[in-house]
């Protein structure tokens, strides 16, 4: 993958795949200290030290551990690539927490990509969880919560044409924003 | 197609989508899947997934429900879509690239003419 954004996206499909009602994306990125970081948290059914182990081990891996793949691996070796590390914090039944960092500078280091189209193809293909994306460029943060919008439509699906321009004008104007007077180009 | 800004906006065109809900439930709905595993990801299934979002946005194209899927074993023949108008059988398309994406919505979600050219058996 050639994105931190696809990567964020598959490591999200693995909350969802771990029944998780609630998830936060963030994505933060620190200029002054050269870091960039990113950290999917679920409430999903959560891992126990060993499986937590096991799965940023692409040798280990077997069929029968199905939710585990090539992805956490992939990301892993990326981040280790340009001076960052990635992180998994999990229980049984308390969920879990992947944090991924990067040296922001590194030139080895993946772009960011469309980040705001990996959180809205999850918005539409995932509208039972409750979503949180919150995108830190520096000093400013920008956070959208799926919450009111849902209450607003209240069954009426995501997908209504008129819905997929508001969440795709929601994401572009929150994330062009946070590009404003700094100094920094907006990726993608 | 009115532009939807505040959360007001939204709540005025949820009782027009239940209004029009009302007119069509006898058409059958459609239900496209797009898969999004780590295969569906790594071969472009994102993009394929903003195509058809980008096609029912200015289509203007209502009733179409759209979700992911996991891997489906089929991993070279990502990305994967499979759609399923009102009670007929499921259709599975491989490597649907965004413009072959924007046909399958074109012929067979809107006009119900299946693109045999990128069915695969499942």
């Amino acid at each position: 993958m050639r994105e931190l954004a696809l990567h964020l996206l598959d490591i999200a499909e693995n909350s969802v795949a771990a029944q998780a009602k609630n998830i936060t994306l963030t994505v933060k990125e620190d200029l002054v200290n050269d870091r960039l970081r990113m950290t999917v948290q679920d409430d999903g059914k959560g891992m126990d030290a060993d499986m937590a182990a096991r799965v940023v081990d692409p040798f280990v891996t077997s069929r029968t551990t199905r939710k585990v793949g090539l992805g956490i691996p992939l990301l892993k070796e990326a981040a280790e690539a340009c001076n960052g590390f990635l992180k998994i914090e999990s229980a049984p039944g308390k969920g879990t927490t992947l944090t991924v960092e990067f040296q922001h500078g590194n030139i080895d280091r993946m772009p960011l990509g469309d980040i705001s189209g990996t959180v809205l193809t999850l918005e539409v293909a995932y509208p039972n969880i409750h979503w949180r994306f919150i995108y830190q460029v520096n000093q400013k943060t920008f956070e959208f919560d799926d919450q009111p919008v849902k209450e607003a439509l209240e069954g009426i699906s995501l997908t209504e044409p008129e819905v997929i321009a508001y969440l795709r004008n929601s994401l572009r104007e929150g994330v062009s924003e946070l590009f404003q007077d700094q100094e920094i180009i907006q990726p993608n | 197609m009115p532009s939807v800004k505040s959360l007001d906006d939204l709540k005025k065109l949820r009782e027009e989508a239940l209004e029009k809900r009302k007119m069509k439930t006898a058409e059958g709905k459609a239900h496209v899947i797009v898969g999004m595993g780590t295969c569906g990801i790594a071969a472009g299934a994102r993009d394929t997934m903003k195509a058809i979002l980008e096609f029912i946005e200015k289509e203007n194209l209502s009733g179409v429900v759209v979700t992911q899927t996991g891997c489906i074993g089929q991993c070279e023949k990502e990305p994967i879509v499979q759609v399923v108008i009102g009670d007929q059988e499921k259709v599975t398309y491989g490597k649907v690239n965004p413009e072959t994406a924007r046909r399958i919505m074109k012929e067979h979600v809107e006009a119900g003419h299946i693109v045999q050219d990128h069915v695969i058996p499942v």
